[in-house]
């Protein structure tokens, strides 16, 4: 599958755009003037090396971290500053680079935590449960188990997280992220730690969830071949700085990226 | 043998997802209803009763509330002492001002008062969390301790500062023998504890664990911590107010405001170290533990046939059940309900390893 070419899908207009993002800790400035779009229904890459501010972006997308300049404009909606609450309700998810799953609860509670934010049932009815309340709880069960059968984890439902490989607690980080339905799905470093049977199955499930539930992705990676054969465009970011955009065929190509990332011959 | 599952297929998720999934779990949760309510009273000595059973009823009562909000929801609170103080006083009023009311209208309003005053103090708990939580709320019990023993409001300006209460009256039905009470007690603790995991099985409960487990990804899926954190401190409040009220009403009888002092709260937590951070199970072990262990050991000399003096007794005592707790925390961190679980583990295993 080559480049941009994935097969019949379509993509879309810009569903996600991000216009002069300047994000500084203190002195340290982790994004300076970014900009970039993400269309419908297109898996986005955000490569660079350690510290170019990668994951910093996906932060400021989903709302943990506030820019001080710049707009996130999402689903025609602009604005500066979200909350993390705001970003999931609007339909964005994100799994995480150090896996960030809740330890003490089995794989399908960490699942069904991804449909907190759809279960309305009050407090009161959740008390007395039979009722109103488990018939919530069944249905989005139901969803629960759709997701459990397409990342093939029937084995594992009852398993603490803990206790599961870590190729598989990835899985579930997925999982979970997946449970929300979202239109837009941020992937922090989705395969780094896996072997390569693990990168394939994961990279399998990253083109299945795009093309089957149309979701819009926006993926960290740092395994070229992955980013490459996956992604419609790429982002390439250095200290902060937007150095590259374009198909994977155009960012191989650009001498700027060449230097900061894939090295310089001296 | 007896406990397998074999054979038990689940065909919808309504039967997977029921409390008790195992068909033998649930006849013994039957069998052990009807021996506590149906049996127990016929069977069970009055010093049972008075010395071991109700102050372990409501204690469980008040460490299902404490477990739901530090054993599920991760915060930590040293204050769960004046809440259960909050509760019993405001039942001590309620029912003093309002004779009218009928006890379990007391009970509940007494709870939402605690539930109210909880959420009060557990505002810090959205800015700071663990070692620094447990001192924010530990001003709860300084500043409630100091309350009702000042605020002679609250005691109805009784010159000692002591209170006592009157007869409980339910519809006609009074509670005052330790048989009746011990009933009382049971159906209040039955039905809460019912409700208590019914929260935790539901989305509120899954939504405190997520707190507990990695605030950060909670945030991001849409929990929103105010709702969370405040939520497990009202409810957790809310429970602990009940038993605060119970304890003043039934056990009691008559208290001074050192009744709930900081002594409480931590008997309170050791309970939920001891019996299982996150289990309504492990409440009920940790409540019983505590409850039953000082009066094994005070009693244990005497059925050895070994005299000793009262103060060496007292000391043993707290040296032993000190020695018990540590013992604990380095063998079994998630205490006793985490064995039971492994023993059942292994039961429905046996006879092989795995």
């Amino acid at each position: 599958m080559g480049a941009g070419a994935n097969g019949g899908k379509s993509i879309g207009g810009v569903v996600l755009g991000l216009e002069g993002i300047s994000l500084a800790f203190g002195g340290v400035r982790a994004l300076q003037n970014v900009s970039f779009d993400v269309r419908e229904h297109e898996i986005r890459a955000i490569i660079g090396p350690n510290g170019a501010g990668k994951s910093s972006m996906l932060n400021v997308i989903n709302g943990v971290y506030h820019p001080q300049e710049g707009t996130v404009t999402f689903n025609g909606v602009k604005r500066r500053d979200v909350n993390t609450h705001e970003a999931a309700a609007q339909g964005i998810a994100r799994t995480f680079q150090n896996i960030a799953l809740f330890k003490g609860m089995s794989v399908l509670d960490n699942i069904m935590t991804g449909r907190n934010l759809r279960m309305k049932s009050g407090l009161l009815a959740q008390a007395i449960r039979i009722g109103p309340a488990e018939r919530e709880e069944l249905q989005h069960r139901e969803a629960v188990e759709q997701i459990i059968d397409f990342l093939e984890i029937q084995a594992y439902r009852r398993t603490p997280v803990g206790r599961l490989p870590y190729g598989l607690q990835k899985r579930v980080d997925l999982a979970r992220a997946l449970a929300m339905e979202p239109k837009l799905l941020l992937l922090d470093e989705p395969m780094a730690g896996m072997n390569v049977e693990e990168k394939q199955d994961m990279c399998r499930f990253i083109l299945d969830v795009n093309d089957q539930f149309g979701t819009t992705i926006v993926l960290i990676e740092h395994d070229m071949g992955v980013v490459m054969d996956i992604s419609d465009r790429v982002i390439v970011l250095d200290y902060g700085k937007k150095i590259g955009d374009g198909t994977p065929d155009e960012v191989r190509g650009n001498q700027a990226v060449i230097d900061a990332y894939l090295g310089v011959s001296h | 043998m007896l406990y397998r599952e074999n054979g038990q297929f689940k065909t919808t998720y309504r039967q997977d997802q029921q409390m008790l999934p195992i068909l033998q779990d649930r006849i013994f949760m039957a069998l052990l209803l009807l021996f506590v309510f149906g049996a127990g009273p016929f069977i069970f000595s009055d010093y049972l009763f008075l010395s071991i059973l109700i102050p372990f009823l409501i204690l469980a009562l008040a460490a299902i509330g404490l477990n739901l909000l530090v054993g599920y929801c991760g915060q930590i609170s040293l204050g769960h002492g004046a809440f259960m103080s909050v509760g019993a006083y405001a039942a001590y009023n309620l029912a003093l001002r309002m004779p009218q009311l009928n006890f379990l209208v007391v009970l509940i309003l007494a709870g939402l008062i605690a539930a109210l005053v909880g959420l009060l103090f557990g505002i810090p708990s959205l800015r700071i969390r663990g070692l620094y939580l447990a001192v924010a709320t530990l001003a709860a019990q300084f500043f409630m301790d100091w309350t009702f023993a000042r605020v002679k409001w609250f005691t109805n300006y009784a010159p000692s500062g002591s209170v006592s209460t009157a007869t409980i009256d339910i519809f006609g039905w009074t509670v005052d023998t330790p048989v009746r009470k011990y009933l009382f007690l049971l159906a209040v603790v039955t039905v809460f504890a019912l409700v208590a995991k019914n929260l935790v099985r539901g989305h509120m409960g899954r939504a405190w664990m997520a707190m507990r487990d990695m605030d950060v990804a909670a945030e991001v899926i849409g929990i929103r911590p105010v709702y969370a954190k405040l939520t497990a401190f009202g409810v957790s409040s809310f429970y602990v107010g009940v038993a605060g009220a119970l304890w003043g009403f039934v056990y009691l009888g008559s208290w001074e405001p050192l009744a709930f002092d900081i002594n409480l709260s931590l008997n309170l937590l050791f309970m939920i170290i001891i019996g299982g951070m996150g289990s309504i199970l492990g409440s009920f072990f940790g409540a019983f533990f505590i409850v039953a262990l000082p009066i094994l050991l005070n009693q244990a000399p005497e059925w050895l046939g070994i005299h000793m003096s009262t103060a060496m007794v007292s000391n043993l005592e707290a040296m032993i059940f000190g020695s018990l707790i540590i013992f604990f925390l380095i063998v079994e961190p998630q205490g006793l309900a985490r064995l039971w679980a492994i023993g059942k583990e292994k039961l429905r295993l046996w006879p092989f390893p795995h």
